[in-house]
């Protein structure tokens, strides 16, 4: 059932094939020269420079993972001072639910030394910085990149199934302004490419 | 920025196209057979003619024993251990800083020689890094166990509770738990990014249906895309970024559970950086221990060569160096500062006739000190049998470098009245060589399901000695000389 949904396969894009990933930077450049926008390439290795030629420019994996390292260190002092001094919460609503939760500071005086003892508490501090970044830039990449993602349209091309191998796929994608499959399928031909394949989505997708 | 470092011609040995690399490292997990009929067959017939079963079996029933004296640990408590008073760790200490020390290779070849730009590491990083991943699991095994009541390991990290009880901060083993942990999480992060792309490479040549499945969920739809290669790169060298300090204050931290005490011969101020030599000092002798019979069971000698070989030997001989001059120190320290705790110390080490472990300590001078100065002879490093004995001599060695360390302080602080003995029993041996058994089971599982090389690294590594020879083969000499000329 369809729901009111267009199920039907739909036009995905034209994919190219190409036998080296300079061959394909070629035909990338190419193709942002005729005015195509939407387009990404497929490789076995990344492609240095390539992501360039086809426009795709994203810096905010560094700022994920620079602010979940700040979360991380403010958040390892914060809990090391919270339980080894914290404040002296007063009887009432707040103590409550702080107790009944199991998060009341417990100062302990350990060898006279301070309960805010800051260098001591720089190394597990440190962990967690270390820590929570490392889970931005892995989680942040996973995020970004839209993964897991077990079914995309492209893996029906049949000139993809060695693109994890040896051979370097460039699609020019249906959403883009100038698209027009017999065009692009033409000017893939002129570019050298081993195979062209229109692609199309899956019912459904 | 164009990375002009010239890769050395001698890091890949054969023709190989990307085609073929796939089928050197990706068939020997796609093709059982490589495990069960290898082409080098050990002199047994019948099952145990292949090595990986060899190995395998050992790793297995090594395992057993682990089971068997960690049920008879269970059953008693920690009394079936040597520990006694004064000497309240023993083996369980002694085995943690040496897995620990032996996992920092993996973290080191894939952290900071990608940083560093150093392109051999492409042949060995995969399998250095699951042999950090297990070793820490090793390492972890001993103080969970040690604490008595594993099962109320979680007491360990702060949560919220009614006891209002928080872990006490400014200690060293607090450090500790973090410091381990966090190293055990971001090697696994590290290691499953590397492993994606080639995950992707397994489920496009597998055949099986059940392998296309498995690999095919485990690289979570990952189709090569430039976007994601950009992103996927970027977040590689953050992770390597994050994993060189991390990697550094690891082994400082577990050095500061002896600097930080007050016990003769542990506070000092040398030891986080020794202990952080001394761990890669070991690692490396474990990777080249590892990779010498990997590489001609599994037929890698052209992507693991005796270039590798040689360069892994001399930074074992760099760091081994480094370690020696901490043992100097040590001596010295001890006998400037003039303190008589700190020279019966430097006696005890020393004094072969009158102090009960000062055996273990020349053992450790000729075991870490002395035996891999046969490094220095470049011909020595090219010969495999000399570096498989030198590398285990280091492993030995580096054990012997934690034993010296514990026993002989903890028996001798203080006070005369109390001076004690150390002496391990069967099951401190049994849950060494277990532990060893589990590595080698988790080592070996790895190597029959997962590529012990990483595929699109060394396609790369390819790429870019196929581009080096293309310019230097004459394709355009004189756009090399002009090249030349704008660099001056």
């Amino acid at each position: 059932m369809s729901h009111g949904r267009d199920n039907r396969a739909k036009p995905y894009g034209v994919v190219a094939e190409y036998e080296s990933g300079e061959a394909l930077m070629v035909a990338a450049k190419q193709a942002r020269a005729e005015g195509y926008r939407d387009m990404d390439a497929y490789s076995p290795l990344p492609v240095h420079g390539l992501a360039d030629v086809i426009g795709f420019k994203d810096d905010r994996l560094g700022w994920i993972v620079f602010v979940h390292g700040v979360l991380g260190f403010v958040g390892g002092y914060l809990l090391q001072w919270w339980t080894s001094q914290g404040i002296a919460v007063p009887p009432g609503r707040l103590q409550t639910a702080l107790s009944h939760n199991g998060l009341l500071p417990y100062p302990m005086n350990v060898g006279g030394k301070p309960l805010f003892s800051l260098p001591a508490f720089f190394p597990p501090a440190f962990e967690t910085t270390i820590l929570l970044a490392a889970f931005g830039a892995t989680f942040g990449m996973f995020a970004l990149n839209g993964l897991p993602k077990p079914h995309h349209p492209v893996f029906n091309a049949k000139n993809m199934a060695r693109a994890s191998s040896d051979r370097y796929c460039l699609c020019i994608e249906a959403t883009d302004p100038r698209y027009d499959e017999d065009a692009v399928v033409e000017m893939f031909a002129g570019t050298g490419a081993i195979s062209v394949e229109r692609v199309m989505t899956s019912e459904g997708y | 920025m164009a990375d002009t470092t010239k890769i050395d011609p001698e890091l890949l040995v054969g023709d190989y196209t990307n085609r073929t690399m796939d089928a050197t490292i990706g068939d020997i997990v796609l093709d059982q057979s490589t495990h069960n009929e290898p082409k080098i067959k050990t002199p047994v017939k019948g099952l145990f003619a292949s090595p990986w079963q060899i190995m395998f079996g050992v790793g297995f029933l090594l395992l057993n024993v682990l089971l068997l004296a960690l049920a008879m640990l269970l059953w008693n408590g920690i009394g079936v251990w040597g520990n006694n008073q004064p000497v309240g760790w023993g083996f369980d200490i002694i085995n943690f800083v040496w897995w620990i020390g032996i996992g920092h290779a993996g973290t080191l070849i894939s952290a900071v020689l990608l940083l560093l730009r150093q392109k051999w590491r492409n042949s060995i990083n995969r399998f250095a890094e699951a042999m950090t991943i297990f070793a820490v699991m090793c390492a972890g095994l001993y103080p969970l166990l040690h604490t008595g009541r594993p099962w109320v390991a979680y007491w360990l990290f702060p949560y919220p509770n009614w006891l209002a009880m928080w872990p006490q901060f400014r200690s060293p083993l607090v450090w500790d738990v973090f410091a381990v942990s966090t190293y055990m999480t971001v090697s696994i992060l590290f290691w499953y990014l590397g492993l994606l792309p080639d995950f992707a490479t397994l489920r496009d040549r597998a055949k099986s249906r059940f392998a296309q499945i498995a690999f095919g969920a485990a690289s979570m739809g990952w189709r090569g895309s430039a976007k994601h290669w950009a992103r996927y790169e970027h977040a590689s060298l953050i992770l390597a970024g994050l994993s060189t300090p991390l990697v550094l204050s690891v082994h400082t931290i577990v050095s500061f559970d002896f600097a930080m005490g007050i016990v003769p011969g542990w506070n000092v101020t040398i030891f986080p950086p020794y202990f952080v030599a001394g761990a890669v000092f070991a690692g490396f002798a474990m990777v080249i221990t590892f990779a010498i019979p990997l590489r001609k069971w599994y037929k890698l000698e052209g992507l693991i060569t005796m270039k590798h070989f040689d360069w892994m030997a001399k930074v074992m001989l760099a760091t081994g160096l480094i370690v020696f001059y901490g043992y100097i120190m040590e001596v010295f320290y001890a006998y400037y500062s003039g303190v008589s705790f700190e020279l019966g110390l430097l006696a005890n080490r020393l004094n072969l006739a009158s102090s009960p472990y000062s055996w273990a300590f020349w053992l450790l001078i000729l075991f870490n000190g002395i035996i891999p100065q046969v490094l220095w002879s470049p011909k020595m490093r090219q010969n495999l049998t000399v570096l498989f004995l030198v590398s285990a001599s280091i492993s030995v060695g580096m054990w012997f470098e934690r034993y010296v360390i514990i026993p002989i302080s903890l028996t001798r602080d203080y006070v005369p009245g109390s001076f004690g003995f150390y002496t391990p029993t069967v099951w401190d041996f049994a849950f060494f060589f277990g532990t060893i058994g589990l590595f080698l089971f988790l080592m070996f599982l790895f190597i029959r399901f997962l590529p012990m090389i990483n595929i699109y690294e060394m396609k790369e590594l390819l790429h870019e000695m196929q581009h080096q020879n293309g310019r230097s083969n004459g394709v355009a000499k004189g756009a090399a000389v002009s090249a030349k000329e704008e660099a001056h």
